[in-house]
């Protein structure tokens, strides 16, 4: 498993490398820096002190006894990436991929942004080191994610809107890719999810699955066993790859990735790719998409802009083709009554992506026996979205 | 044989000239249009015409690409359709007719089925921008099969080892990127220009044209000095679209590319 991907960036018949040969030889350059700080101890250690130090890693395992009792059924516990530094886990992959472009003398990084967590967190990592720092998002996220934009703009960044199609994540990562079609001599794009061209899907997931590393231990401390199913929210799939990827090998545990059923899946506005979508090629690799009959992208739909995308990352299409791991969905509602439930069980606001993995559960807990045990990922907390909330429940702040 | 393409570089090489690509997003403002577009700027001295197919999200393209893309959409264009237009093209003219597409439009329809298509209709080569020849496996066998030459796109930032890759793999002609950059920006460093296109065309057995930034007629008689031919995209595409409802924007732009040959003459 942990093989993957092979020399081409494929993981099966996904991945790969569909970009402008302008960005090859960058591609290149990036994969074999990245091989060689694998096996770098210094960069290594560099990279696990500003983890703890820094971003404050690891993170809890919290058992959530009050939701555990509410939904009478397996017990909950909560990986806590919501404590990181930033309010998600992706500052996990900022630093690490910061690291990288300072040892390649890139003076300047872009990131796009969807709700805005991957957008704040290189805005971040590039002030700590002191970088330039450029972010890209779609116009209708910085409205929803007014908060982010701000954030951002305090961390020294430039904030570029992006005006063009759904003016979301996906339209974000396509001006991102442009911008460093243009600047590639200078500059390091931070993509924020397992999505792109190799080594991209590769190099996150390693950055991330730190956070699976961390649980498999603290389960088997807490509990001397692992536990019966994983769950975490895929919108590009970072978090839960990160989740996943340590327990792979593990046979009898099951995993379960939450995709943005928006309105619902008969109302076409969603962004599950996995019920909705079949394989395509999106901003540099092959993997399911929601697209059309003559494959141009569908628009998507979600009350959480950091799942509001059309393609998922291509290791996910790999493993749902293997049914190694299942994935489901949640709508807006869902996700709505899932934060309520968070907030009132647990004294924890959730992001609204991370929502959508607490409503996966609520589903799941009551089905299973009191020993069972569920980890679900809590990739990032809410106070990004509370302005969003009540606006939406028509509350005025 | 790659036929009309290989012919019209060999016909203006005995005649030294250098060939004129003139880039059209299909579709813009209507199929009808873009028909009329071809036969008129063959007419207008363009030797080969480019033909653009709109994709939702064309990652190598800047906004006047990008915006003629959406245009295409909303007017209904589709792959289908430019390949039945195509066709009926055929009944009137002979100039060569590459395709720009994404990746994802030949996939959702099929290499195999995509390919025969093509041919059939009169597509004289394919350039495929998110397509490096590195992924073109699946491509390449049905291109191959019907004899659809595959022209891969070589950047400032290619290394030598990709520069010998792009020359051995592209057939019907080489696409030299003259810019680190995206579609419709500006023509810069000339120099540098010349010196790789120099390098490109002792390892090339195809000719070499040059795209990406080429926008008035200097920059044409510049760029044909030194390569076999000057592909010339947003700067068409900017007075189609600021010609939308204009009855006479064909003829307008007939008049732009009139000038673009004319600058390309031979001294």
């Amino acid at each position: 498993m942990s093989m993957l991907p092979d020399s081409h960036g494929r993981f099966g018949p996904y991945g790969g490398r569909y970009v402008p040969e302008t960005l090859m030889p960058a591609l290149l350059e990036l994969e074999a820096e990245y091989a060689k700080v694998k096996k770098d101890r210094r960069f290594q250690a560099d990279l696990a002190y500003y983890l703890k130090q820094y971003v404050g890693r690891p993170t809890s395992l919290y058992r959530a006894d009050r939701l555990t009792k509410k939904l009478g059924g397996a017990k909950i516990y909560l990986k806590r990436e919501d404590l990181c530094h930033t309010g998600a886990h992706k500052i996990n992959n900022a630093i690490g991929q910061v690291l990288l472009a300072m040892r390649m003398k890139k003076r300047r990084i872009i990131a796009e942004t969807g709700a805005g967590q991957h957008g704040v967190a290189t805005a971040t990592a590039a002030a700590m080191f002191g970088l330039e720092c450029e972010v890209y998002m779609g116009t209708e996220d910085m409205q929803r994610q007014a908060l982010n934009v701000y954030r951002m703009r305090l961390l020294g960044a430039t904030v570029t809107g992006v005006d063009a199609g759904s003016r979301t994540l996906k339209d974000a990562i396509s001006e991102a890719m442009r911008d460093w079609t243009t600047n590639v001599r200078t500059t390091h794009y931070i993509l924020g999810s397992v999505l792109g061209a190799h080594p991209y899907p590769m190099m996150i997931r390693d950055f991330q699955a730190i956070i699976g590393k961390e649980a498999r231990k603290q389960i088997l401390a807490a509990e001397g066993k692992l536990p019966n199913y994983l769950v975490a929210c895929v919108g590009g799939g970072s978090n839960s790859i990160g989740l996943f990827h340590a327990f792979l090998g593990d046979r009898k545990v099951k995993m379960i990735g939450v995709e943005a059923g928006g309105s619902g899946i008969v109302s076409g506005k969603h962004a599950a790719r996995f019920s909705g979508g079949k394989p395509g090629v999106l901003q540099g690799t092959m993997t399911y998409l929601l697209q059309d009959e003559n494959g141009q992208i569908n628009l998507t739909h979600s009350v959480s802009a950091g799942l509001d995308y059309a393609a998922v990352g291509p290791e996910h299409s790999l493993y749902h083709d293997q049914g190694r791991i299942e994935y489901t969905y949640a709508t807006d509602t869902e996700a709505m009554s899932a934060f309520d439930l968070l907030a009132r069980e647990e004294g924890i606001v959730p992001a609204l992506e991370s929502a959508h993995a607490i409503a996966e559960v609520a589903k799941l807990a009551p089905k299973l026996k009191k020993s069972q045990l569920i980890i679900v990922n809590l990739s990032g907390r809410g106070d990004k979205d509370v302005q969003q909330v009540a606006k939406m429940r028509g509350v005025e702040l | 044989m790659s036929g009309r393409l290989e012919a019209t570089f060999q016909r203006l090489r005995e005649k030294k000239e250098k060939a004129l690509i003139a880039y059209l997003m299909a579709g813009d403002p209507g199929l009808a249009e873009t028909e009329q577009l071809v036969v008129a700027l063959e007419q207008a001295g363009a030797d080969i015409i480019e033909l653009g197919v709109p994709f939702s999200d064309p990652i190598a393209d800047g906004p006047v690409i990008q915006q003629a893309a959406e245009r295409g959409l909303k007017s209904g264009t589709t792959l289908r359709k430019i390949l039945d237009s195509v066709k009926s093209l055929r009944q009137r003219t002979e100039i060569p007719i590459v395709l720009m597409l994404y990746y994802n439009s030949i996939h959702a329809m099929g290499c195999k089925e995509f390919c025969n298509a093509a041919k059939t209709a009169g597509v004289d080569g394919l350039i495929v921008p998110d397509m490096p020849p590195d992924e073109a496996g699946p491509l390449k066998g049905p291109a191959d099969a019907v004899d659809l030459p595959l022209i891969f796109l070589l950047a400032p930032t290619s290394t030598p080892s990709r520069r010998k890759l792009i020359a051995e793999e592209s057939h019907g002609f080489v696409y030299y990127v003259s810019l680190t950059g995206i579609t419709g920006a500006k023509l810069s460093n000339v120099a540098d220009i010349q010196q790789n296109v120099k390098k490109l065309k002792k390892i090339s057995a195809s000719p070499v044209a040059v795209g990406f930034g080429v926008a008035t007629p200097e920059d044409a008689a510049q760029v044909s000095q030194m390569a076999d031919g000057v592909i010339v995209g947003s700067a068409i595409v900017k007075r189609i679209a600021s010609h939308q409802k204009d009855p006479k924007m064909v003829s307008h732009v007939a008049e732009f590319v009139r000038s673009l040959k004319a600058a390309m003459a031979p001294a």
